[in-house]
């Protein structure tokens, strides 16, 4: 990476550290100066990737179906056919709603989910040494201050963001299927329920606090779950990456064993975004 | 200080160690099971994959979160 030698935390570190950007006094800053920024600091790698992959992905499938033909189609189209029909399958079968969202929703989920995924196997330290030399080059940076974290859902603030989308979703199917009074109903009245009055309004606060619980669980599990497989996976890539000429048969054994768990968690958040909106949106609990 | 390094790899070894011993189990338990239903219906089994991949990546996630959290113990704290 740079010239002079560099310790292997040092390393790991300079790996795990997103490119910030935030505005002080003085206008836009980057990196070391947002160290105390606080809140308003923007990871701009994180968007700039995963933007950059979402775009693809349209840009991708709109392409596949504009050219789509009804003779024999070529390889590219029978390829995403695969995909939509995989994922319309999955959403068939666990959603039974009328919805005209989900099913796009959760392919749009599903593929920018892999898409983000997937930059974990391009070689760790590829792309950062390679932003590193074009910030020395171009703009007399130097090397060691220029960060680039690949791959966006190694970031937990780009799977908290997706998993709260999900989380207001399913809150607004809920209210919107079951109305105000049905999603209050579902909080309150479940799972202690009494034929007494007095019992049942004893009960509301227990049943509150337990449904409550439930689900502001669901959003946290997503996020971590997804955050936690990708950054672990990464940082054995890194450490991998730091023994010397010996890590090419471990990356390669290291990243067959990873595309499972890149298809897997791209599968699994999709299938559980399906599974709670279809809960929110089911009337009978 | 060097009580604190120890002891933080104590927790590390602990985090991943416990997380490993859950995710065994409920691999073991889960595998067997489908492999038995697999056996006994295998006009299911291609449903049951399905599911049995949800799971396995429910069952997944919980060590994998303690094995990030260990691993920014290691290098990052």
């Amino acid at each position: 990476m740079a010239a002079e030698e560099v310790s292997l935390s040092g390393h790991i570190q300079h790996h795990l550290t997103n490119a910030k950007m935030c505005s002080t006094d003085t206008g836009l800053a980057f990196n070391k100066a947002c160290s105390d920024s606080g809140f308003w600091t923007w990871h701009i790698d994180t968007l700039a990737w995963s933007i950059g992959l979402g775009l693809l992905f349209l840009w991708v499938f709109k392409s596949a179906a504009s050219k789509a033909t009804l003779g024999v189609p070529g390889k590219w189209q029978c390829f995403i056919e695969m995909v939509v029909e995989f994922v319309d399958l999955n959403v068939k079968d666990t959603f039974h709603g009328k919805s005209k969202l989900i099913a796009p929703l959760a392919l749009t989920i599903f593929v920018w989910v892999f898409l983000m995924n997937l930059m974990d196997l391009i070689p760790v330290d590829f792309l950062p040494a390679l932003a590193g030399f074009i910030g020395s080059s171009a703009f007399g940076m130097d090397s060691h201050d220029v960060y680039m974290k690949i791959v966006p859902t190694t970031d937990i603030n780009l799977t908290a963001a997706l998993a709260i989308g999900v989380f207001l979703l399913m809150i607004g199917y809920s209210i919107k299927i079951k109305g105000i009074k049905g999603f209050i109903a579902e909080l309150t009245l479940h799972p202690f329920s009494s034929d007494n009055k007095l019992v049942q309004v004893l009960l509301i606060p227990f049943n509150l606090l337990l449904e409550t619980i439930a689900l502001v669980a669901k959003p946290f599990s997503l996020a971590l779950r997804l955050f936690g497989n990708l950054y672990a996976g990464e940082l054995i890539f890194i450490l991998i990456g730091a023994v010397g000429l010996m890590q090419l048969p471990l990356h390669f054994i290291w990243a067959i064993f990873h595309i499972l768990v890149i298809v897997l968690q791209a599968f699994v958040f999709m299938m559980l975004t399906i599974v709670y909106l279809s809960m929110a949106s089911s009337d009978n609990h | 200080m060097e009580l604190v390094l120890g002891l933080k790899y104590i927790a590390v070894a602990l985090l991943i160690g416990f997380g490993a011993i859950g995710t065994a189990i409920g691999f073991g338990n889960m595998g067997g099971k489908f492999l038995e239903a697999c056996a006994r219906q295998p006009d299911l089994a291609p449903s049951l994959q399905v599911k049995m991949f949800i799971l396995a990546g429910l069952i997944d996630a919980v060590a994998m979160i303690g094995v990030g959290i260990a691993m920014v113990l290691l290098f990052v704290l």
